[in-house]
């Protein structure tokens, strides 16, 4: 079976609290054609799918800290199967918080450092696209992207080793910036260590990242640098028929 | 037996505490120019069953492991007590 020209299937997981389900799955059918199935986190399965998402919200309320209960959804022992698998899994604003709880990605996110809620456009510099290939692939080193953030714990932290390690493996693939590209203290949104805006997993597979992709996927919206991200999924998995017929 | 355990999750030195800066900053503009320093924290009181000292200790341990403190930011102490009042009562129907 060939799966080159199928379209992609991808798993929304869906917690209680969770908000940014329904503009990803809505981009994935009526702007990608492709085909997304909502998970509910208490499921113990993701059915047969080509890529994961954990979307934006508040699961579980964000209660004691953003991600720490919903880590512990029956459903995430089968996202870090399919992680563990090589399956691309990307979480976002929340699902990034998600991801440090569960040991899935290093460090973990605070409140930001003003303590204000922030919801902006955001310029972005990508770094090592290829350290993330299923998610950045597409897309140029050194990249300027414009994507949504809506966030009050943002703040990636990790200890300076960690940080080291992120920066010397290309894994900080996406950092804060001002509109001409420059990474500053006054063009980071939250306080963020080293600008910090999304990380990969050393395997490169696992991506997370504070800004919205899905909120910026229709021209009607304010842009469509978020669809970089998609296509970049759609690219690699096409390149890589073999790692999507395991359909893992 | 019923163990009660005061669970207090701190945040690491080091790691910045926005919300401490905050209520510092509001204690000293209500008057109070010898703050220095707030750290915000959290206090979790749980009341749980076991059989003795050890294991309720061992159970804590385990909580502030898995759940209640992120070891990334956060160091988690605790004190731990028999129930007394409810030994009382059990005592008592008993």
């Amino acid at each position: 079976m060939t799966v080159v020209g199928a379209r992609p299937r991808v798993a929304v997981v869906v917690f209680p609290g969770t908000w940014s389900e329904r503009d990803f799955a809505h981009v994935a059918d009526a702007v990608l054609g492709w085909e997304a199935r909502l998970v509910w986190h208490a499921d113990t399965d993701l059915g047969e799918v080509d890529a994961v998402v954990l979307p934006g919200g508040f699961a579980h309320g964000d209660h004691l800290r953003t991600g720490a209960i919903a880590r512990f959804s029956p459903i995430m022992a089968a996202v870090e199967r399919f992680a563990a698998a090589g399956g691309p899994v990307i979480g976002s604003c929340n699902g990034f918080q998600i991801l440090t709880e569960a040991g899935l990605l290093p460090g973990a996110l605070m409140r930001n450092d003003h303590l204000e809620f922030r919801c902006d456009w955001q310029w972005l510099r990508v770094a090592h696209p290829d350290a993330a290939p299923a998610w950045l692939g597409g897309m140029e080193d050194g990249a300027l992207i414009r994507l949504p953030i809506s966030h009050g714990e943002g703040r990636y932290v990790a200890d300076p080793e960690t940080l080291d390690a992120l920066e010397a493996g290309g894994r900080v693939v996406l950092r804060y910036a001002d509109a001409g590209g420059r990474v500053t203290a006054a063009a980071n949104p939250n306080g963020s260590e080293r600008g910090i805006a999304g990380i990969v997993n050393e395997r490169g597979n696992v991506l997370g990242l504070m800004p919205h992709p899905e909120r910026a996927a229709e021209a009607e919206v304010g842009g469509t640098d978020g669809l970089l991200v998609f296509r970049s999924l759609e690219r690699w998995l096409h390149e890589r028929p073999a790692a999507a017929e395991r359909r893992l | 037996m019923r163990w009660l355990a005061e669970v207090h999750v701190a945040l690491r030195p080091g790691i910045a505490d926005p919300e401490g800066q905050t209520i510092g900053a509001a204690l000293r503009s209500l008057g109070y120019d010898t703050v220095s320093e707030v750290r915000s924290g959290k206090l979790m009181r749980i009341a749980f069953e076991a059989g003795d000292a050890e294991g309720a200790e061992a159970a804590v341990a385990d909580m502030c492991r898995r759940l209640l403190a992120n070891p990334v930011m956060e160091t988690a102490s605790w004190e731990l007590r028999a129930d007394e009042e409810q030994q009382a009562a059990e005592t008592v129907t008993g």
